[in-house]
C-alpha cells in the first residue's frame, strides 16, 4: 500500500512540471497583454512596466524565473489586475471558500445519490426504481447554470428562504452546494443502483441468505463493499468535476472563491493569475484523486495484489 | 416421524417466453441421518427443488406455485421470514456448485465462517473465531489458524470447497443440501471432498441430500437415489435396487451413457434428442419423444408408483409389467 | 419390444430458427418505450432545425427595437427576446448549432477515442500500459480549464469549439473501446475463425468490427448529451460561439440575465435543452439496455 502511494507521489511530480511547462507557454501566447485595456500608455511607459514584470526578457528565461520561484519559493509571482496583489495572496483568501463549497457539494452528491441509488437497487422496475432514477436522469440534463438561477428563484426570491448571494451566513451554503452536486448526486444514484445490482445477483448474495443472514446484516455486510465500487472510482473525476462546476456555481451565487478569480482573469488577460489558479487546482486534483485510488484498492481486495 | 417431507412441490419461472413449470409435482421424504441423492441433468429441477425448499428462488420471476415441505411441524414453503432465517444456515445448511462465486470476494474467510455463528447463536466473536479456525482445520485446510485471514480468491477451487463446507456445517445443522459441490473441481479432489463430506455426516449424525448429474457419485455415496427429469421425479429407489432392477429407460439411459462402462472402440452412446420446452404443458410422460420404448399410451398422464416397496417409477409400461429393462 | 419408430425423429422439426444479436437487440430496443419516444422526438427537431436554417435564414436574427419583449402569442409563439426577435426561429437555430456542435464533437471524440483505445488495445505491452496510463493522468486533471485557456488564447472560432469539445470527451471511448478489442483479441470465436482458415482481415471485418460497432453506437450516443452540455457551460461562461450566431447554450445564458422580468427567455430554451437531453440519454440507455445480453430484466 506504502509503495502504491509513494509510486503516485513520484508520477505526480512530473506531470504537475509537464502542466505548469505547457500551461506556461499557452499563456505566453495569449493575444492582448494585460495592460491593453488600462487607460492609454506611452509607449516608455508600456516598457517600464514591462521591463518591472519581466516581460521584455526572451521566454525561456522567463520561463526559468517562473519556475524557479515557484520551486524553491512557491511564490506565484504578482497579479497583473490586482496591483500591489501577489497571486498567492489572492488565492490564500478565495481558496478557502472554494474548497468549502467543493466538500459540501460532494457531501450532499454522495449522501443522496447513496440513498437513492441503494433504494433504486432495491426496489427495481417499481415506482420505488422509476421515480428516483427518473430524478436522477434530470439531474445529469439540467445544467448548473440553469439549476442555480432557478433555485435562486424559487427559494431565494419567491420564498425567500435563503439569500440571492453571498457567502455570509451557514444558510448561504445551502443552494450553491445544492446546485453544485446535483449532477453529482444524479449520476452517483445511478452508479450505485447499478453497483447493487450487480451484487445483489451475485450468488455469494444467495450463500449469505443461505446462512440465515437478515436482509440488512445481507446489505451492510456483503452488498455495500463491492456495490459501492463503482462509485468510488467515480469519486476522482467527480472532484475534476467540482472544480469546473465551482465555475459557475461562484460566479451565480457571487461567491468569493478561486474559480470566480479563475473566470475574470481569463478576461483580464492576467496570466500569473491564470497560470497560479491552474496549478493550484491541478495539485488540488491530483491529490484528491491518490486519495480515491487509494480508498478503491481499500475497498476491493483483489486490487491489493497487483 | 421424518426430518423432512415434501408434498406436491410445484415452482414455476414466469418469464418473457412463457411460465416455465420447473419443478412439477414432486413428493418425497428424508429421515435424519439419511443420504439421499437427486440425479438427472441441467433443467431436470433437481437444484430448483431444493432452492425451493430453502426459499432462496428469486421471487420475481420465480413462484413456488403450490405444495408443503414439513421440517420439525414447519412448512418452509410458507413460514415467516423470521421463522426461516432460524432454520436457514443453522438447522438446514447449503453448500453450492461453484464455491468461488458462492463466497464474498470483499471479505476474510474469517468473517464468512464465522458468520453463521455471529447470527445463530449468542457467541463473542473471539470465540466464534475459535471454532472457526477448528473448523477449518476438520475440514482439512492446512495452517488454519493463518489462512483464515485470508481472502477467496487466495485459495484453490479445492480449499474454497473445504470453506463452504467448514461454513455450512459450523452450527452443527440437522439436513445438508449439498447442490453439485463437485462438479467444478477436478477428479482427484472430487473423492477428498466427498470423504470428507462423508466424515462430517457420520460425526454430526446429519441427514444429507446430493443433488448430482454423475450416477457414480451417487453410487459412492448415497443410501437412496431418486431420478428427475422435466421437472418431475421419474424414478426412485434405494441405490443398490436403482442399478440392479433399473425401472426406468431415462435411468437406464443414463447408465448407458456412462463412458468407463462402454466398449472401447464403439461410438459412444448419447440420449437422442433434447430435453422438453418446459413452458409448454406435457401431457403424459415428459421423457416420450427421447424413449426407444415410447408408445401413444405414454402420452397419457402418469403417476409416481411403487413396483415393488421402496422403488418407485413413473414409467406407465414398466408399471404395466409390459417391458423389464 | 416395440415395433413402432422411434418418436424422436418427429419432433426435430419444431426446433425454432435462432435470431441474431442484432435482431435480438433491435427487438428489445423496439421494446423500450421511452427510448422509442426519445428517438423520434429528436429526430424531429433536428429536422425542424434544419429546415429553419435552410427555409428561413434570416429569422432569428431579424431585431425589433419597437416591440421589445412580449410573452407568447399568436404571431410570435415563444414569445421574443429583449430586441424583439422571435424566440422560435431563435431556439430551433439555436437547436440546429447546439445540435451540429453536439454531433462533430462526438464524431471527433469517437474517432479519437477508437483510435486511440483500438491501439492500445491490439497492440498491447508496454506500449497499452503507457498510453492507458496517459488517458488516467488526463481524466483526472479538469481538463475543461484547459479548454478554457485555449479558447481564450486562440480566439473563438467556432471550428476550434468543436475540436475542444471533442478533445475533452474521448478518454471514456477510449477506454471502452480497448476493453473490447483486448477481450476480442481473446475471444474463442477469433481462435475457431483461425482454425478454420479464415484470413486476418476475413476476421477483422466479419467479427471484431462488428462487435466493437455495438458499443461504439451505444456511448457514442451518450457522448452527444455530454458534449451540448459542455458547449452550453462555455456559452454561460462567454466563450462559445459569439453574436449574432446563438445557440441554446447561449440562449439560457441570455435568459438567465433578464429571468426575473421575462422569465420566459429563460424556461424555452431550458425546456428545450433539458427535453433533448433527456431523449438523448434515453435512446442511449435503450440502446445499451438492448445491446448488453446479460443485463436482461426477466
Amino acid at each position: 500500500m506504502l509503495r502504491f502511494i509513494l509510486k503516485r507521489i513520484l508520477e505526480a511530480i512530473p506531470v504537475l512540471l509537464i502542466v505548469a511547462t505547457i500551461t506556461f507557454f499557452l499563456l505566453h501566447h495569449m493575444p492582448g497583454g494585460p495592460f491593453d485595456t488600462e487607460k492609454v500608455t506611452t509607449p516608455e511607459i508600456k516598457a517600464q512596466i514591462e521591463a518591472y514584470y519581466g516581460l521584455n526578457k526572451p521566454v525561456w528565461r522567463q520561463y526559468l524565473d517562473y519556475m524557479g520561484r515557484l520551486i524553491f519559493h512557491g511564490d506565484l509571482g504578482p497579479s497583473y489586475k490586482y496591483f500591489g496583489w501577489s497571486v498567492n495572496e489572492l488565492l490564500a483568501g478565495s481558496l478557502p471558500v472554494s474548497i468549502e463549497l467543493g466538500i459540501e457539494g460532494m457531501v450532499f452528491a454522495l449522501f443522496f445519490g447513496l440513498i437513492a441509488g441503494t433504494i433504486a437497487s432495491l426496489r427495481k422496475n417499481t415506482l420505488g426504481d422509476y421515480l428516483p432514477m427518473s430524478i436522477a436522469t434530470l439531474g445529469i440534463c439540467i445544467p448548473s447554470f440553469v439549476t442555480g438561477p432557478l433555485l435562486i428563484l424559487i427559494f431565494g426570491i419567491h420564498f425567500k428562504w435563503f439569500n440571492s448571494s453571498g457567502w455570509f451566513f451557514p444558510r448561504d451554503r445551502i443552494l450553491p452546494a445544492m446546485t453544485l452536486g446535483l449532477y453529482y448526486m444524479a449520476y452517483i444514484s445511478r452508479l450505485t443502483r447499478g453497483g447493487m445490482l450487480e451484487i445483489l445477483s451475485q450468488d455469494f448474495i444467495r450463500t449469505a441468505r443461505a446462512k440465515g443472514a437478515s436482509g440488512w446484516r445481507v446489505m451492510c455486510k456483503h452488498c455495500l463493499r463491492g456495490g459501492l465500487l463503482p462509485v468510488v472510482a467515480f469519486l476522482g473525476p467527480a472532484i475534476s468535476g467540482l472544480v469546473t462546476g465551482s465555475l459557475v456555481v461562484e460566479t451565480i451565487f457571487d461567491i468569493p472563491g478561486s474559480a470566480r478569480f479563475f473566470v475574470t482573469s481569463a478576461f483580464n488577460r492576467d496570466g500569473p493569475m491564470l497560470m497560479g489558479t491552474t496549478l493550484v487546482y491541478a495539485v488540488l486534483v491530483v491529490v484528491m484523486n491518490l486519495l480515491a485510488d487509494v480508498a478503491q484498492v481499500w475497498m476491493n481486495p483483489k486490487l491489493r495484489f497487483e | 416421524m421424518p426430518l423432512l417431507e415434501v408434498t406436491n412441490l410445484r415452482t414455476s419461472f414466469h418469464t418473457r417466453h412463457g411460465i416455465v413449470r420447473a419443478v412439477n409435482d414432486v413428493s418425497f421424504s428424508l429421515e435424519k441421518g439419511d443420504t439421499l441423492g437427486i440425479v438427472g441433468e441441467s433443467g431436470s429441477g433437481k437444484s430448483v427443488t431444493c432452492y425451493s425448499l430453502m426459499r432462496l428462488i428469486p421471487q420475481p420471476p420465480g413462484k413456488i406455485e403450490g405444495g408443503t415441505a414439513m421440517f420439525d411441524g414447519v412448512d418452509l414453503l410458507t413460514a415467516s421470514t423470521e421463522q426461516l432465517s432460524k432454520i436457514r444456515g443453522k438447522r438446514i445448511s447449503m453448500i453450492f456448485q461453484d464455491p468461488m462465486t458462492s463466497l464474498n470476494p470483499y471479505l476474510r474467510i474469517s468473517d464468512q465462517i464465522i458468520e453463521p455463528l455471529l447470527i445463530h447463536e449468542k457467541i463473542s466473536r473471539a470465540a466464534a473465531l475459535e471454532r472457526g479456525i477448528a473448523m477449518l482445520s476438520e475440514v482439512g485446510v492446512p495452517d488454519a489458524a493463518n489462512r483464515i485471514r485470508s481472502y477467496p480468491h487466495e485459495f484453490s477451487g479445492g480449499m474454497r470447497q473445504r470453506v463452504m463446507i467448514a461454513m455450512a456445517l459450523i452450527t452443527k445443522p440437522e439436513l445438508l443440501i449439498a447442490d453439485e459441490p463437485t462438479t467444478a473441481l477436478d477428479v482427484t479432489v472430487q473423492a477428498q471432498i466427498l470423504d470428507l463430506v462423508k466424515k462430517m455426516q457420520r460425526e454430526l449424525g446429519m441427514a444429507v441430500i446430493w443433488i448430482t448429474h454423475d450416477l457414480g457419485v451417487v453410487a459412492g455415496f448415497c443410501q437412496r437415489v431418486q431420478v428427475m427429469y422435466a421437472g418431475r421425479i421419474v424414478e426412485r429407489a434405494a441405490t443398490d435396487e436403482l442399478f440392479a432392477r433399473t425401472a426406468h429407460p431415462y435411468t437406464r439411459a443414463l447408465q448407458k451413457s456412462i463412458p468407463a462402462l462402454q466398449p472401447k472402440g464403439a461410438a459412444l452412446y448419447t440420449i437422442p434428442g433434447m430435453p422438453p420446452d418446459l413452458s409448454r404443458p406435457i401431457p403424459g410422460c415428459p421423457f416420450v419423444p427421447r424413449c426407444e420404448f415410447a408408445q401413444e399410451q405414454c402420452k397419457q398422464p402418469v403417476e409416481l408408483k411403487d413396483i415393488t416397496p421402496n422403488h418407485a417409477t413413473a414409467c406407465l409400461r414398466v408399471q404395466k409389467g409390459e417391458i423389464k429393462l | 419390444m416395440s415395433a413402432e419408430p422411434p418418436i424422436v425423429t418427429q419432433h426435430l422439426g419444431e426446433i425454432e430458427p435462432g435470431h441474431s444479436l442484432w435482431q435480438d437487440a433491435w427487438h428489445r430496443l423496439r421494446q423500450n418505450k421511452l427510448a422509442i419516444i426519445g428517438g423520434i422526438f429528436v429526430i424531429i427537431l433536428a429536422v425542424a432545425c434544419f429546415l429553419t436554417v435552410t427555409i428561413a435564414p434570416g429569422t432569428y436574427a431579424t431585431t425589433n427595437l419597437a416591440l421589445g419583449a412580449t410573452k407568447p402569442s399568436l404571431h410570435h409563439l415563444l414569445g421574443t427576446d429583449i430586441l424583439g426577435r422571435d424566440m422560435l426561429a431563435r431556439i430551433l437555430f439555436g437547436g440546429s448549432i447546439s445540435l451540429s456542435v453536439g454531433l462533430v464533437a462526438t464524431l471527433v471524440s469517437v474517432i479519437i477515442g477508437v483510435l486511440y483505445g483500438a491501439i492500445s488495445g491490439y497492440v498491447g505491452g508496454r506500449l497499452d500500459v503507457i498510453m492507458m496510463r496517459i488517458v488516467d493522468i488526463i481524466y483526472s486533471l479538469p481538463f475543461v480549464i484547459f479548454v478554457i485557456l485555449i479558447l481564450v488564447v486562440f480566439g473563438q472560432q467556432i471550428i476550434l469549439v468543436f475540436m475542444a469539445i471533442g478533445a475533452v470527451s474521448w478518454l471514456d471511448m477510449a477506454r471502452i473501446v480497448r476493453a473490447q478489442v483486448m477481450s476480442l483479441k481473446r475471444q474463442e470465436f477469433v481462435e475457431a475463425a483461425v482454425s478454420l482458415g479464415l484470413r486476418k482481415r476475413r476476421i477483422i471485418l466479419r467479427h471484431m468490427i462488428p462487435n466493437v460497432l455495438g458499443i461504439v453506437a451505444i456511448y457514442g450516443t451518450l457522448i452527444v448529451p455530454t458534449v451540448m452540455l459542455l458547449e452550453a457551460f462555455l456559452s454561460f461562461l462567454g466563450l462559445g460561439v459569439q453574436a449574432p450566431m446563438t445557440s441554446w447554450g447561449t440562449l439560457i445564458n441570455d435568459g438567465r440575465k433578464s429571468m426575473e422580468e421575462y422569465p420566459w427567455l429563460l424556461i424555452f430554451p431550458s425546456l428545450f435543452f433539458a427535453i433533448t437531453l433527456f431523449s438523448l440519454n434515453f435512446v442511449g440507455d435503450g440502446l445499451r439496455d438492448a445491446l448488453d445480453v446479460r443485463a436482461s430484466k426477466d
